[in-house]
């Protein structure tokens, strides 16, 4: 009973963030590609992928700082922020990562640190909402992702 | 001997910048019964494959160094955009060296750009891999390895069952056209600001006269490898 709530509670979740528009299809591909031989494939990806952006924001933040109005710069750092969120499904973020790419297009400085601000603050909330996804799933144990209900 | 067998025979190597994609081809690919090899760059590649990133390629193969490691591949899946050299530096490469020119080789890109998929399916890749990849791209991988089956030595002669059905050759410029229009509309004007060939272009072009031809591979230590991931 209790695993079948936590998995309930979990695909609950995942369809809100559906609903909502932080994850689209290809985050389905992913959970889809674990299997047997990689039982944590997707939690292994949504930490690389958390661990990564991290990075690539610091990246993206430092050049604004140190390279002012070097709009080539700042958007081949966000191009590769925006690849990561296409990977994974992040699409929300994706959104805030295409509006930074057209501010830079536009070398609208005031316009990168606003869109930059959202893409920190999507990247945020994401994080808060699949770190919950992942540890329902967790403890709802070792059987098949939550995309439906009863326990192994 | 099944094509099940061969497959898992199939050695690829995969080439992606991104840790993110490189893990996800790696499964993908394995998911696909493919033995996988992942690096994060083209220069990493070429020495994989016993090109060096150098012009130094009159050296005789008796000179390869002891840590030099070298693979057999059966497809190259590269990322287009990548720092220093990008996918399609790597196609010319790979397409003008003697010994690695009858390798398949696939792009991906994130970006939908008509003019860089046509000229990288004119200069010599099999096909042109809108990301994120999927599962069923896997699938058009097989026929490109079947067609170009060689009788290397660490390959055994695969005859295509009779039931199989292979893909017809990619006649057509672009994969999946109607999400290629998508892709660009969500975008919008965004791929003018950064073309993440540059100068690179110019300086493949300029290896590529440097180049001499590669000896022949038979005297060439060969290592065969499962899920060997080289990264940084």
């Amino acid at each position: 009973m209790e695993c079948y709530n936590l998995q309930r509670q979990a695909a609950c979740l995942k369809r809100s963030l559906f609903d909502q528009g932080y994850l689209d299809e290809q985050f389905c591909q992913i959970e889809d590609l674990q299997d047997e031989a990689s039982p944590n494939f997707t939690e292994e990806v949504v930490s690389l992928f958390f661990k990564d952006s991290a990075r690539l924001m610091t990246n993206i933040e430092q050049a604004m700082e140190k390279n002012p109005r070097d709009f080539n710069r700042w958007d081949a750092h966000m191009q590769q922020l925006k690849g990561s969120c296409y990977s994974i499904g992040a699409s929300r973020m994706k959104n805030e990562c295409t509006s930074f790419r057209n501010n830079c297009g536009d070398e609208n400085a005031e316009g990168c640190m606003r869109s930059f601000q959202k893409v920190k603050r999507e990247h945020g909330v994401l994080r808060q909402k699949l770190e919950s996804y992942i540890q329902l799933l967790r403890q709802a144990g070792p059987a098949e992702t939550a995309t439906r209900p009863g326990c192994a | 001997m099944t094509v099940v067998d061969a497959e898992s025979r199939f050695h690829v190597l995969a080439v992606d910048d991104s840790i993110i994609d490189r893990k996800l081809i790696e499964m993908l690919l394995k998911n696909s019964s493919y033995q996988v090899t992942t690096v994060d760059s083209g220069s990493k590649a070429l020495e994989l494959l016993g090109l060096r990133d150098e012009a130094a390629e009159s050296s005789p193969p008796s000179s390869s160094s002891p840590d030099h490691q070298e693979i057999d591949v059966n497809l190259i899946i590269t990322d287009y955009c990548m720092p220093g050299m990008t996918g399609y530096d790597l196609l010319k490469r790979v397409k003008g060296s003697s010994s690695l020119k009858d390798i398949p080789v696939v792009i991906m890109s994130s970006e939908n750009v008509p003019a860089r998929i046509n000229r990288c399916l004119e200069d010599g890749a099999e096909e042109f891999f809108l990301k994120p990849v999927k599962l069923a791209d896997m699938k058009k991988l097989k026929s490109h390895l079947l067609k170009k089956q060689q009788p290397r030595k660490c390959q055994p002669q695969i005859q295509p069952e009779p039931e199989q059905r292979l893909e017809a050759p990619p006649t057509q410029p672009a994969h999946r056209p109607e999400e290629a229009l998508a892709e660009v509309t969500a975008d919008g004007a965004t791929t003018a600001v950064s073309d993440c060939n540059g100068s690179n272009k110019r300086k493949a072009a300029a290896m590529e006269q440097q180049e001499g031809l590669t000896p022949p591979e038979s005297t060439k230590p060969r290592l065969s490898n499962s899920s060997l991931a080289v990264e940084t």
